[in-house]
């Protein structure tokens, strides 16, 4: 087949020795750059666009998609080891990666981490050689509506999960989404709820400040409170055994979580605009829905870390899809590539295929290429990251604040993104105290900016007739399967309820 | 006196040392820390493309003794770039990287306090003009069929374009005044977005930058009908102009880097420097020409007067918009 003489093109240019060096480099800086809180692959790739502009531009892509590739398999570890998701992409990580590593089993959760990372990048690198075209014409009839019915749907993954307090999530859900209206609004092109008059509203809340507030600031707080200082620190120990029989046990309790992370986070992450952050979320939910032990999740479940490890993985090998085809970035690192790519004198979109079949095939070929060089390099590293645990907790909690503080000033040099970053970190704090589930506000601050304006395009388009998200036929399903999952817990309740009396 | 090789040489050796001195003090400022490039625009856009660009070439030939740190402050439509301009600590080592809500989010947001007059022109690297497109799959094939078409569907004719008060919607809104359209607009993130949905038919017509509508437009799946600028396009010579037809009216992205209000004139010398060798390198005029911009260079006078002419324009299009 065509196909796979190109591919073989492609694997065979990225395995150059410029571009394997390229590729190695881009790796393990990736790696680093992921797994400091605060940093993600956004800053990584925009402070390392201008060298590339020393070498051709299917070297610099493949190296800038390595950084790319490095950074999502980096978010895990400090999702695992800090408890910072140190990107939107890894908020579920922590859901069952923190519990791991407080139950003395960081090694494994990282192990997981990294294999189901492979099997995502992998599998979704597949799809992407055998689809690409086809796909892209799917991503295309995901306008407005299509978009918000997607979002809705994993807001209900959410409270559908509902394991503790339905109340509460949808409490904290809420708070999240008026944070995210903070700002500029785009549609009635007006400031909202610039909060004192303080200009630094004006921007929004991002992301990084509230995740950096609520894990790295008042989760750390609530743990010390907990303890009184008196932590036991887990001692866990790496050996070569240790990390083989890890990896036997991430394969045997981890797999199903890998495979639907691997899937929905590819179909999630092609349309444009969605990004690996729902996918990862998404896989995680369904995951724990057709779970035979659900109770299992958040408590220290491999298949929880490795769904959503492998769905953002996944869907950020899908995120290229649309960005090479359609020269729509899925995320913000991808419109940095693009940025780049458009530098390098090529123009995406629907010729680029044909025009630069050599530049995009090396490319794919690199996703291979980096997938192998990704998981190599950060099994290799494990050990380094779970010796960081062995700090005594006395250590390891300023050096938390220092990072976290110091992640934080470094993503937008704004003093005042910093005094936000204290005082959601102490409202958090209490918020935890009172037993609120912190995490669907994390979420609701990604997925709000999505959904809020998809909602109002939508309406717009309708004229306000809200039937639009029912009557078409992508919306249509999608809308219907949100809400059955949003009723689902009240069903349950009736049910119950019904049966007591 | 005969001129020997040996003299000549020495001659020019000497001339060339008492000229040193002079030269240094030609140069004079330098700076001392670290640029504060700040973009206007979030990571991914037209300006940020730009910016990005510019510092790769700076960098790539060495053109200055300390680094340009790009930034990205988009938020609020540009209004925390320019407070961040405003307030800046120091003048001397900040500057912008431009779009037009250079102009307008002050006229919109007036509680900013930000007077763009008060800014230090350094280079007018290109503006990027406007097109009309459509999708190949509507038939439209003229801008006079373009019109009949959205007069045909009474309000139900739908174009996509950036945020309420930005480029695009001031695009539309004037040339729908003009030919009396009603049409229903929805408002984007970016441009990007916008032609996407086009692609999609989510959308039936917008007014994209030709870079993004580019890729599009190659395949066969846009097609240009009308392009707002002052002439016919080097890239589209067959799509007619909105004053061919008749209307006094051109609408271009400013894409200008400019340094923060009180920089000093030594430094502001220095920076159009730099940027004017940018300006004149292949690989700019090079983009300029893939991305279809058009040159425009002009000294510090004539930015201000076209500040000023521009800040007026915008007033009266946005007032207009708004009733």
């Amino acid at each position: 087949m065509e196909v796979f003489s190109f591919l073989a093109d492609g694997i065979f240019l990225a395995l150059q020795p410029v571009n394997l060096a390229l590729i190695l480099i881009g790796v393990t800086v990736g790696l680093f750059i992921g797994a400091m809180p605060g940093l993600g692959s956004v800053n990584g790739v925009a402070i390392l666009l201008p060298i590339t502009f020393l070498v051709p531009p299917a070297s610099a892509i493949i190296f800038l998609a390595a950084i790319y590739y490095g950074a999502m398999y980096g978010g895990a570890i400090s999702s695992v080891t800090l408890g910072i998701p140190g990107a939107s992409t890894a908020v579920a990580t922590t859901f069952d990666g923190r519990p791991l590593a407080l139950q003395g089993r960081a090694s494994l959760a990282l192990v997981t981490a990294a294999l189901a990372s492979f099997v995502g990048g992998t599998v979704a690198t597949v799809f992407f050689t055998l689809f690409a075209p086809l796909l892209a014409s799917v991503a295309l009839n995901f306008g407005p509506p299509e978009i918000f019915a997607l979002m809705l749907l994993a807001f209900a993954t959410f409270v559908g999960l509902g394991g503790d307090d339905i109340p509460k999530t949808i409490f904290s859900i809420c708070f999240g989404l008026v944070l995210a209206t903070v700002g500029f609004d785009t549609i009635s092109g007006a400031p909202r709820l610039v909060l004192f008059d303080i200009q630094g509203f004006i921007r929004g809340i991002g992301f990084i400040v509230l995740a950096i507030g609520v894990y790295g600031i008042g989760e750390m707080l609530w743990t010390i409170e907990q303890t009184r200082g008196e932590i036991t620190t887990t001692n866990p120990k790496m050996t070569a055994k240790g990390l083989a029989s890890d990896a036997k046990e991430a394969v045997q309790r981890g797999w199903k979580g890998t495979w639907i992370g691997s899937i929905l986070g590819f179909f999630v992450g092609v349309l444009p605009a969605a990004g690996a952050t729902p996918g990862s979320l998404m896989s995680y939910g369904v995951a724990k829905i057709i779970s035979k032990t659900p109770h299992e999740y958040g408590n220290g479940s491999p298949d929880g870390v490795a769904a959503p490890e492998a769905a953002n993985n996944s869907a950020s090998t899908g995120a290229m899809l649309p960005m090479l085809t359609l020269g729509i970035p899925g995320s913000p690192t991808t419109a940095i590539l693009l940025g780049g790519m458009v530098i390098w004198g090529l123009t995406p979109g629907p010729r680029l295929f044909l025009d630069e079949s050599e530049f995009v095939w090396g490319l794919i070929g690199s996703f291979y290429v980096s997938n192998v060089a990704a998981v190599l390099i950060n099994l290799a590293f494990i050990p380094l990251f779970v010796w960081m645990l062995r700090m005594p907790f006395t250590i390891l909690a300023p050096l938390i604040f220092v990072l976290s503080i110091i992640g934080g000033f470094a993503a937008s040099r704004s003093m005042h993104d910093l005094w936000m970053i204290v005082i959601f970190g102490l409202g958090a704090f209490f918020l935890r105290k009172f037993d609120y589930p912190l995490a669907p506000a994390v979420l609701a601050i990604v997925l709000g900016p999505i959904a809020e304006p998809t909602l109002r395009q939508s309406l717009l388009l309708s004229s306000g007739d809200p039937s639009i998200f029912f009557i078409r036929p992508i919306a249509g399903p999608i809308t219907v399967i949100a809400i059955i999952l949003i009723l689902l817990p009240a069903l349950k309740l009736l049910r119950r309820n019904g049966r007591v009396s | 006196m005969k001129l020997s090789k040996r003299n000549f040489l020495g001659l020019t050796l000497g001339t060339a040392l008492a000229a040193l001195p002079l030269i240094a003090l030609a140069d004079g400022w330098q700076p001392k820390r670290p640029i504060d490039f700040t973009i206007m625009a979030g990571a991914g856009g037209g300006a940020d493309q730009i910016a990005r660009f510019v510092q790769s070439v700076v960098d790539a030939n060495d053109m200055t003794n300390r680094p340009l740190v790009p930034t990205n402050r988009g938020g609020g439509s540009g209004a925390e770039a320019l407070l961040h301009l405003k307030d800046a600590r120091d003048a001397d080592h900040t500057i912008m990287v431009t779009l037009n809500s250079f102009y307008t989010t002050p006229i919109r947001q007036e509680a900013l306090g930000v007077n763009i007059e008060t800014f230090t022109p350094l280079t007018m690297m290109g503006v990027d003009p406007f097109v009309l497109w459509v999708h190949k799959d509507s038939g439209i094939t003229t801008f006079e069929q373009y019109v009949e078409k959205v007069k045909s569907m009474n309000g139900e004719y739908v174009m996509g374009g950036t945020g309420a008060g930005q480029e695009d919607s001031i695009v539309i809104a004037y040339m729908s005044g003009a030919y009396g359209l009603d049409i229903k607009y929805i408002p984007y993130d970016g441009g990007g977005a916008v032609a996407k949905d086009l692609a999609g038919q989510q959308i039936m017509a917008t007014v994209n930058n030709p870079a993004e509508a580019k890729g599009f437009y190659e395949a066969g799946q846009f097609v240009p009908l009308l392009a707002f600028s002052d002439e016919r396009m080097g890239a589209y010579p067959n799509v007619p102009t909105m004053k061919e037809k008749g209307h006094d009216f051109s609408y271009y992205n400013q894409r200008a880097i400019v340094g923060a209000p009180g920089m000093s004139d030594e430094a502001a010398a220095y920076y159009r420097d730099i940027f004017g060798k940018v300006y004149e390198s292949d690989e700019w005029q090079g983009y300029l020409k893939s991305e279809s911009l058009s040159p425009l260079p002009m000294d510090e006078a004539t930015t201000r007067k076209y500040w000023a002419t521009q800040v007026e324009n915008h007033r009266q299009l946005l007032s207009e918009i708004e009733n």
